[in-house]
């Protein structure tokens, strides 16, 4: 066992650190999932690409640095320290993307991920459908065959920063005599086209950051098809055990949070609390170490597995303790919004609450990670 | 940053299970609530496991935490009806005060030292070839000790309420308490194992409404909730045991988040594995009892949840960083 870092490591983030200090926006952006807020979101991730911090795990070819997964994982750390934008791109560049890498051919490789890397096309996922939530075998969106490619017709929804992206990837039904999860096939589907209709839903929080899309004959190219026809659900569980697993959320994240929760309780003191802020930077500490414990395995040979739900189940449900012992603290300024006169940290802990609560609702609802788990990894019967 | 164990250290940890598994079945840990198992120490010394963190010159294989730590959690599987923790907190105690005869006698199984928890008590004291205790931040042994035999709960603990002359000697308190809560952590983590091993074999072979309970979803998730804060748990322990190798200067705030997790999760999975097992595990008859009474003395001693957080919490709340 060997808990420092080494010296390359340091030095990375030492670089890391540099370059966000010096770099990232003084004033916070508008929200990423606002439409003006997405822009200056895009504008600062093609600054990120230019440094080449976009996509550090990646090849250099496609934009990135080769950095380790320890080296990826302090360089969120560095990055959520630094209080930069949220990741607009994340559902290309850590879910779309590691697909591509286990499925992609050398052309997809190369079309798609440079341009992912630099923001220039941006990804959305389109798993969900007005009849197919946690049961996603049960999509009902098809593809008709045509020359050089596939018609694709349905609805998908719930579909994050849809409105706002240039392409979603999803499971498409190709083979209509198919049932459950066969005859499904991962299609990569260009939003600025004629048979897309997009229409923008508000979330809890007012951002019309959901999406509707309606699909009336849009066109797939054959280029577009990911993992084969009909290989879908299989190409489609690599994406969905990323999401869970490593990528989505990554510990900086939470001890950035903790971090700024330490300090909330140091300017509004209540000793009635303390050991519950305290139990929220001691979480977001104990999952940087299971990270670690899972990043160590998976270089030492090891797979992530099943126990990505543990994970996700983690991660969510800390978020929502975090954020609801903020609210506590802040009392009856809780439900200041930002631009209130007397709204606290310009109302920032109620949206990361209501974000919050959406943690055990998307990637895979915390219920049904949790049969997973029972099946997977504790072999429970049916 | 390499987060896991040698292969030496795994072979270690597989060579105690497979001779657990032979020598301490739970009829063993049953046997020790009605006489103390006097055997099983001189079997743990044979194994070189009570000499493990002693210094070669007190005949002691010179190994450290990270060498131990998966042989308590090992202990803590079978319940083992042994005092490990007084052993492996005291062991680098003695060998600081100079005291290598008598540490090499424990290496051996022949004497056992007493460690007094602060404020609470020290187990098999009337026993012990020497009471160590911690008063006013300092180690110091009791001499002349009084000795009152109390109860525990769990009947193969066999406390004692200790008063005597304190005479200090020149170790570190906070690194022998440190040590003892990381025993303790780590055979917590065991106990949750076999805990939660028990409820999910018994949720597959017990049936009602024509099925086996594993397959209900509310038991399910049960089990899966006991899992998960295991699963958690464990890293928090092993991070722990590394930082008192190395002697990192967060080693204590390490130490309380190991001794929280591994409370925590054993007191829960208790909860959930009693739950899963319905009345049977109610009774004393089954074995689910010995490892819950277990999980609840271990998860007080050496500083319960609230004291470890507010540990944590005094270092949080000055300040303290820890990435
Ligand atoms: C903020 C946010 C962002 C999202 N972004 C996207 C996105 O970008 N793309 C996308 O495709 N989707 C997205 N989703 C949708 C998300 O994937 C779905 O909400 C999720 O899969 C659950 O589906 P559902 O909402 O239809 O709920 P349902 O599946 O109808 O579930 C409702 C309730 O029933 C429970 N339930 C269902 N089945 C079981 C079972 N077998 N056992 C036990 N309980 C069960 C669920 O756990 C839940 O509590 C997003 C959702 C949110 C909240």
């Amino acid at each position: 066992m060997d808990l420092e870092f080494s010296d390359s490591e340091k030095r990375f983030r030492d670089e890391a650190r540099a370059w966000l200090e010096a770099n990232v926006p003084r004033t916070p952006l508008k929200s990423g999932d606002s439409r003006e807020g997405f822009a200056e979101h895009v504008v600062w991730e093609k600054k990120l690409h230019a440094a080449r911090w976009s996509v550090v795990s990646w090849p250099a070819k496609y934009g990135g640095r080769d950095a380790s997964l320890v080296e990826w994982l302090i360089f969120e750390e560095e990055y959520y320290r630094s209080g930069a934008p949220i990741r607009v791109t994340q559902n290309g560049i850590f879910l779309l993307a590691p697909t591509i890498f286990e499925f992609g051919t050398e052309e997809q490789k190369e079309r798609i991920l440079p341009a992912m890397s630099s923001a220039e096309r941006l990804w959305a996922q389109a798993w969900s459908e007005p009849e197919a939530g946690s049961d996603l075998a049960s999509v009902r969106s098809h593809a008709e065959r045509v020359d050089g490619g596939w018609k694709v017709y349905g609805q998908k929804t719930w579909t994050t920063r849809g409105a706002f992206c240039d392409g979603i990837y999803g499971l498409f039904r190709t083979d209509p005599n198919s049932e459950r999860h066969k005859g499904l096939t991962y299609l990569l589907v260009d939003l600025n086209q004629p048979g897309v209709t997009v229409r923008p839903v508000e979330r809890i929080d007012g951002d019309e950051s959901f999406a509707e899309v309606f699909l009336d004959g849009a066109f797939v190219p054959d280029t577009n098809v990911l993992g084969g026809v009909n290989q879908g659900w299989k190409v489609a569980m690599s994406t969905t055990s990323s999401e869970r697993g490593l990528s989505l959320r990554s510990p900086g994240r939470f001890m950035k949070a903790a971090d700024r929760l330490v300090d909330l309780y140091q300017r509004r003191p209540d000793p009635g609390l303390r050991d519950r802020v305290t139990r929220a930077w001691m979480d977001a500490q104990l999952y940087r170490l299971y990270t670690f414990q899972t990043v160590t395995r998976m270089i030492e040979g090891g797979e992530i597995g099943a126990d990505s739900s543990l994970n996700k189940i983690f991660w969510s449900e800390m978020d929502i303790r975090l954020t609801e012992t903020a609210l506590e603290l802040l009392g009856p300024d809780a439900e200041l919004l930002g631009g209130s006169p007397h709204a606290v940290d310009d109302g920032d802990w109620m949206l990361d609450f209501e974000f919050a609560l959406a943690g055990p609702i998307y990637a895979g609802t915390n219920e049904v990670q949790r049969n997973i788990v029972a099946g997977r990894v504790l072999d429970l019967p049916r | 940053m390499r987060f896991s164990f040698t292969e030496e250290q795994r072979q270690m940890r597989d060579a105690l299970r497979s001779s657990l598994t032979e020598s301490c079945p739970s009829g063993r840990v049953r046997a020790a609530w009605k006489t103390p198992d006097a055997a099983l120490r001189i079997e743990l010394a044979e194994q070189g496991i009570l000499a493990i963190n002693l210094p070669e010159d007190a005949g002691g294989l010179g190994l450290g935490a990270q060498d131990w730590v998966l042989l308590a959690e090992e202990l803590g599987l079978v319940a083992a009806p042994v005092n490990l923790i007084e052993t492996l907190a005291t062991n680098p105690t003695l060998a600081a005060i100079g005291a290598l005869d008598l540490a090499s006698q424990v290496g051996t199984g022949a004497e056992f030292v007493a460690l007094e928890e602060p404020g609470g008590f020290a187990l098999d004291a009337d026993k012990a070839a020497g009471i160590l205790a911690v008063r006013d931040g300092r180690v110091g042994w009791l001499r002349d000790a009084t000795l009152i035999a109390e109860t525990s709960v769990d009947g193969t603990r066999r406390p004692f309420k200790v008063d005597g002359r304190f005479e200090a000697v020149d170790a570190d308190a906070t690194d022998l308490l440190d040590r003892a809560a990381l025993v303790a952590a780590a055979e917590l983590v065991g106990l949750s194992r076999r805990m939660l091993d028990l409820a999910v074999e018994y949720s597959k072979s017990r049936r009602q409404f024509g099925k086996p309970i594993g397959s209900f979803q509310a038991v399910q998730h049960h089990l899966v909730d006991a899992l998960q804060r295991i699963a958690f748990a464990a890293p928090a322990v092993y991070r722990a045991a590394w930082s008192v190798d190395t002697n990192h200067p967060n080693r204590s705030v390490h130490v309380s988040m190991a001794k929280v997790y591994a409370s925590e999760a054993a007191l829960f999975t208790g909860r959930k594995a009693l739950q899963v097992h319905g009345a049977i595990g109610y009774t004393f008859e089954y074995d689910l009892h010995m490892w819950m009474k277990r999980a609840w003395t271990l998860s007080s001693a050496w500083g319960d949840v609230r004291h470890h957080t507010d540990r944590v919490g005094q270092f949080v709340m000055s300040g303290g960083q820890d990435a």
